[in-house]
């Protein structure tokens, strides 16, 4: 990571929060927003600016399942495995991403551009069974739903 | 505890009270107390496992269940406080149920192996598997496992022994401010980990130790150096030192079977001699010395107006916390090493040539209350003589230990005193193991080097006892010298930040990093909580009393150190062998 | 400007993973192409409900309703409808196909539909305050701001005797006179929009369908007990629901409906956002401060209670978003209005969410008291594919587990625990019978595994437990001791979990143990799963006897 840039960009985020009182959250989500995960430096330096204890943030950038501290995919999927999606074929829509991508649950792709989580309900049930791909949800999804949302990402 | 219940129950008078009903007896105790405080205060000590006197309650471990009556689930009696009319039961068969089959789950995630443990025998979990008559592991399952932590000098991690009760983390957060562990991770997958993931030895942790007694299992332990020790026992071409700090002498008994504040000073020398050391001798010996350098380190700043106030550097757990978290004041901190690495110094130097033997083939082993000790003996710059100047450090546990391993039981022991010249020492030295005493000790010097009176009083009674922070002003040829004395790194901040703000009117103050100063230091035995460190506090006190000499300037060994060897005080050798210097340290 | 014809695109997080937004673009681009830029507004509305597949499309002042709608359909709306003024009836709702032009504004298409939360959810254009206006929007704020002391307010709250309608339905009023009587000089408002239990989705609608009606409720709530601030812990899993909410707090500022000295008032109040990050158990209230606080989101110890000691250790009131649109119509319309909605000991509407193994998804809004069979198979149009009804878990993993035998039971809060089962957020998960229950059971349990805090030994190691005896059971490794040791440790969390969701969490677990005795024990006893569902070898169909 490029040092003197990235703590530029932090120190932006930083910047935002000034007033809130207590804005640790929202400075991780938005620092994983801009780089897909949070970098240990990155952690340090969030506790050092804000004179919370490096022990703390890194409890809570690890409690979250949104939030990584270790580096992943480009698009991050995650499939929900929740009951409503379960009830209507979430398994076999796992499956079919394990075999779309080569990968298990929790890893990612060689060329680094996926990474495939499982989650808990999106509260899209009304589609289910349904993923995420970073911030966007598809529903109703079949294995050929899946293979046509793959390849929008894979270009 | 008992103390704090009967401040409790005394303060009584003056809070309200409400009733209750403890398994079927009525009894009045103040509002406000929570259910187990109450239930102590009738003498039932309701098992727990994740509550510890003196840190916030959690509530997490779910042993310390009880049944209230009118409530569907039953309750943590840790964190429910009373109410007027409640009706408790604390043996009921839902209330044994519950606690046998939340220890049993804790139990199912844990490694069934309590010979392999550091803390066989002094386990928590292991003594209520034991007194709730448990026989078998009903629910079986997935077992995490971890790597061990290894990587700290002083602090060993076992995350697979851990019951995520989290006493070491408040331990750290509340009691010390260091905050080097915290929770990571969430559910089955939660685990105490070192700031952002790194190791112990990468993180802020001061190697303070308190974290060990905190933890009711094996999960925290010492980094052991009794292999090595035995092994420089053993070799035949090693002339072994032993030094035993001030409060080992009121501590070892505990795990013979003493009562806590016995002194054992004579059966302690016989029992390490028989153990096989060349020399014992006394760290209270540096002490003393540690005392003139120190005092005459104060007395030069306060007349050549250098940087106030002067803040003593005995505790490496203070030390480290300081290069970390206050490197702004290192130059308030006396260049004086601990007394633990100047009698390495001197023995290794002064004492090998009066010997006449290579220093090569000396081994200094020291008893340490610590377990920063054992960091602080392996920092780079701890090698005036040469040589590392001190090459193992022990804790009080692993002592006793080592004692029992070859079959000494110190309560037989006969009475010997210490080897010369090495093991004479004053009553100012023995303080040294209680919060206050080096304050007190230095005190006791500064004021008859500066006056050239005899003081009449030698007690400084302000500066003892357990009160967080302490302080006293001393009236030296018409100047009044402020004094501050704190313990436990989280009441040190409270000063240091008046320090740093320029807000302080002390000339010096004592820093220890463990509450109640050596006596209370994390490498001594478990239990170590308030009632045990106030009994070790007294028995220091009755060391100071009992002895001849009770001021360091007095001590004739090492007035003969320095006409034989080191020159003046804070000369040129003496500075050299006996003070340092300090190394900022990342805050993160 | 003026425009002929508006046509409003259903933008929430269902439809737009439906391909919704392609649509608007699609739509927006054809218009533009026909020439009809000047004439023809494309605007983006909340969800319909139940009633309508997603993603619709509206065209007014027709009341044309084509639903569902795909990219490839666009192109024949602007050209046939909006162009040569030609309804295209294939593409109709299929409710509505055939019976001529339908009939948008209510009477809804749902006969049992009563709406209260929803009143504005596909109506208005939640980006545009001005609609929400039109609808007597802030109206409420307005009365409650000049007319009515806070004392007063909490005394109308409390008398419609609304319920939370999180979950738990403590009685609102209640909750917010607790809150005015703390002492404190700080307060503040909570609204819970972190919806997690699975199922559940009708906060999210509500806040992406008509966001002002959440905002003015909580200004109306920081008036009743004096609070100057508030907060909306959303989600992370919504980003829309965060648009909107963005958009409608800054647009309520620029009119002065929250910020400072509202409506010329000495009542000041304002709304942020505290966007989650993926953890359900942050739905239990005081994790959810701790969460917002920036720690980790594990729950307090309690008592103090959020009304004592909440946020930052002040009073605080923490309410539900469906609990919070429930305040301006009863304000507006009374509390007597309100209880002749829904039973007598449990007034209002209920807003449910039917997903599963059912025909109609959604949501649908109804007064309380409805019944699990005029939900399932009037409005949920039965079970998919003919098969039967096996359960519906209500309100997710940690509610109530309705088995067929309860079908006739009427849905409030104070009646499904007589039948061992809860109301819960208003979820209902269709379960038909070609599942079976040892999986079914086993999702639960793995859901609570995935999201328990890790805080206490009954939900952390316990729920880790029931997993594993669960999937012995399921790769036909279970006996039938396993089937006693399941029971017990759900009883065994129930008793001693840390707080309410490690409490709720064993509930189906208890419950389809003793439902569905007979299928669990064909899985220990004969190692075999009658529904051929789990990984164990499936039941040997009955051996033939052949007669020679």
């Amino acid at each position: 990571m490029n040092t003197p840039f990235v703590y530029q960009d932090i120190e932006e985020i930083l910047s935002r929060y000034e007033k809130e009182e207590t804005p640790l959250l929202c400075i991780l989500e938005d620092i994983q927003e801009k780089w897909g995960y949070l970098p240990r430096d990155v952690l340090g330096y969030v506790a050092r600016r804000l004179g919370i204890p490096s022990s703390t943030v890194y409890g809570v950038a690890t409690f979250y399942a949104f939030l990584e501290v270790r580096p992943v995919g480009k698009y991050v999927i995650r499939v929900c495995k929740s009951t409503p999606c379960h009830v209507r074929g979430a398994t076999d829509v796992l499956e079919a991403l394990k075999r779309e991508l080569g990968i298990r649950e929790g890893e990612t792709t060689k060329d680094g551009k996926f990474t495939l989580e499982v989650t808990s309900c999106l509260g899209v049930c009304g589609v289910a069974p349904a993923m995420m791909v970073n911030d966007v949800t598809y529903g109703n999804l079949t294995e050929e739903r899946i293979r046509e949302i793959l390849a929008l990402y894979r270009e | 505890m008992a103390k704090t219940l009967r401040e409790v129950a005394e303060k009584a008078q003056a809070v309200s009270l409400v009733t209750v009903t403890i398994d079927g007896r009525e009894v009045r105790v103040p509002e406000g107390v929570t259910i187990l405080e109450a239930c102590r205060m009738e003498g039932i000590h309701v098992p727990t496992l994740c509550y510890l006197e003196g840190l916030s309650a959690w509530g997490g471990c779910r042993i310390c269940m009880v049944e209230v009556e009118g409530q569907p689930n039953l309750v943590a009696s840790c964190v429910t406080p009373v109410r007027e009319g409640m009706k408790i039961w604390t043996s009921s068969k839902k209330v044994r149920e519950a606690r046998k089959t939340n220890l049993e789950l804790l139990l199912s995630n844990h490694p069934l192996d309590c010979q392999l443990c550091d803390r066989n025998g002094s386990c928590e979990l292991q003594e209520l598997a034991y007194q709730f008559g448990v026989r078998e592991i009903r629910f079986q399952g997935e077992r995490k496992v971890y790597e061990v932590d290894q990587s700290s000098p002083s602090v060993k991690r076992d995350p697979n022994r851990c019951i995520l009760c989290g006493r070491c983390v408040r331990t750290c957060r509340e009691i010390q401010t260091v905050c080097a562990i915290d929770f990571a991770n969430r559910g089955f997958d939660t685990v105490i980990s070192p700031s952002l993931g790194l190791p112990l030895g990468e993180s802020v942790c001061v190697n303070c130790g308190q974290c060990i007694l905190a933890c009711p299992t094996g999960a925290l332990s010492e980094v052991s150096h009794v292999e090595m020790v035995w092994e420089a026992i053993n070799d035949p071409e090693k002339f072994v030192i032993l030094q035993t700090a001030p409060a080992i002498r009121v501590s070892i008994g505990e795990p013979f079977g003493l009562p806590p504040g016995t002194v054992t000073t004579g059966k302690m020398v016989a029992a390490f001699r028989r153990l096989g050391f060349d020399r014992v001798f006394d760290t209270n010996f540096a002490a003393d010395l540690t005392i003139i350098e120190e005092g005459h380190e104060f007395i030069a700043r306060l007349k050549q107006g250098g940087k106030l106030p002067l803040i003593t550097s005995c505790s490496p757990g203070w030390i480290k916390f300081m290069e970390h978290f206050y490197p702004e004041l290192m130059e308030n901190v006396s260049t004086c090493k601990s007394p633990q690495q100047m009698f390495g110094a001197v023995a290794k130097t002064y004492y090998a040539q009066k010997l006449g033997i290579d220093p090569k083939d000396m081994v200094v082993v020291s008893i340490m209350p610590c377990t920063a000790k054992k960091f602080e003996c392996q920092r780079d710059e701890m090698c005036a003589s040469g040589f590392r100047d001190v090459d193992f450090s022990l804790t009080t546990r692993e002592a006793a230990r080592m004692l029992k391993e070859k079959g000494i039981d110190l309560k037989e022991m006969p009475e010997e005193d210490f080897d010369d010249p090495l093991g004479i020492s004053t009553g100012a030295a023995a303080v040294f193991g209680a919060t206050g005493g080096v304050m007190e000790a230095a005190l006791r010097s500064v004021y008859e080097i500066l006056t050239g009176k005899t003081l009449e009083r030698l007690d400084f009674y302000s500066v003892r006892g357990m009160d967080g922070v302490k302080e006293a002003t001393v009236d030296i040829n018409g100047m009044e010298v402020h004094v501050a004395v704190a313990h436990g790194l989280g009441n040190a901040r409270k000063v240091l930040d008046q320090v740093k703000a320029g807000r302080s009117k002390y000339h010096f103050i004592e820093i220890m990093a463990c509450p109640g100063g050596c006596i209370g230091g994390g490498g001594q035995p478990i239990p170590t909580n308030l009632e045990i460190r106030m009994k070790r506090i007294e028995a220091i006190y009755q060391v100071d009393r009992s002895l001849p000499l009770r001021k360091s300037h007095e001590n004739p060994a090492v007035q003969r150190l320095y006409e034989e060897f080191l020159g003046e005080p804070n000369g040129e050798r003496a500075h050299h062998l006996l003070h340092t210097h300090y190394v900022p340290r990342e805050r993160m | 400007m003026f425009y002929r014809a508006h046509v409003l695109v259903e933008m929430t997080s269902s439809s737009v993973a439906l391909g919704a937004a392609q649509v608007k673009e699609q739509l927006e681009r054809e218009i533009a192409r026909a020439g009809l830029g000047n004439e023809v507004k494309v605007l983006e509305t909340g969800s319909f409900g139940a009633a309508l597949p997603s993603p619709f499309v509206v065209v007014y002042p027709d009341n044309v309703i084509y639903a569902p709608v795909s990219v490839r359909d666009v192109r024949r709306i602007v050209e046939e409808h909006l162009l040569k003024g030609r309804v295209v009836r294939e593409l109709l709702f299929a409710g509505e196909r055939g019976g001529g032009v339908a009939t948008f504004i209510p009477p809804s298409p749902l006969k049992k539909e009563k709406r209260v939360v929803l009143r504005n959810s596909g109506l208005i254009d939640p980006l545009n305050i001005e609609e929400y206006i039109a609808r007597d929007g802030y109206l409420a704020l307005a009365k409650v701001l000049t007319e009515m002391t806070p004392e007063e307010v909490i005394e109308v709250v409390k008398r419609s005797g609304l319920q939370g309608r999180g979950g738990a339905g403590f009685p609102t009023g209640l909750k917010w006179e607790f809150t005015r009587k703390a002492e404190g000089e700080e307060k503040y408002i909570v609204c819970n929009a972190d919806e997690g239990e699975p199922g559940t989705f009708k906060d999210r609608l509500i806040l992406e369908g008509d966001p002002h009606s959440v905002l003015e409720a909580m200004a109306i709530a920081g008036y009743a007990v004096g609070a100057n601030q508030g907060y909306i812990y959303v989600r992370a899993e919504y980003p829309q629901s965060i648009r909107h909410l963005e958009v409608a707090i800054a647009q309520a500022k620029e009119r002065g409906l929250l910020g400072e000295r509202i409506l010329g008032t000495s009542f000041s109040f304002d709304v942020k956002i505290r966007r989650g990050a993926g953890a359900y158990v942050c739905g239990e209230e005081t994790a959810l401060l701790e969460s917002i606080e920036g720690k980790r989101g594990e729950p307090r110890v309690k008592p103090p209670y959020p009304p004592q000691k909440g946020l930052w250790g002040k009073p605080t009131v923490i309410n539900n978003v469906e609990t919070l649109a429930n305040i301006p119509p009863i304000i507006l319309n009374g509390p007597d209005w309100f209880r002749s909605i829904g039973t007598p000991t449990c007034p209002g509407t209920k807003v449910f969410t039917l997903t599963g193994n059912v025909n109609n998804l959604g949501l649908v809004e109804v007064p309380m008291g409805i019944t699990l069979r005029e939900l399932v198979f009037e409005i949920g149009g039965g079970i998919r594919g003919g098969h039967g009804l096996k359960l519906v878990q209500t309100g997710g993993p940690s509610g109530g587990t309705m088995t067929p035998d309860l079908l006739d039971v009427p849905m409030a809060f104070d009646t499904l625990p007589r039948y061992n089962s809860a109301l819960g957020s208003g979820a209902l998960t269709v379960i038909d019978d070609t599942h079976c229950i040892v999986d079914i059971v086993k999702n639960f349990a793995e859901f609570f595994l995935h999201e328990s805090c890790g805080k206490c030994t009954p939900c952390r190691v316990g729920g880790k437990r029931i997993v594993d005896i669960l999937e012995r059971i399921s790769a036909g490794a279970g006996s039938p001791e396993d089937l006693e040791k399941l029971r017990y440790l759900g009883q065994h969390m129930k008793a001693t979990a840390f707080c309410g969701l490690g409490q709720a969490a064993p509930n189906p677990l208890l419950r389809c143990l003793e439902f569905f005795r007979e299928e669990f024990e064909v899985h220990v006893r004969e190692k075999c799963c009658p529904q051929g569902v789990c990984t164990m070898r499936p039941k040997p169909q009955p051996k033939k006897t052949v007669r020679v």
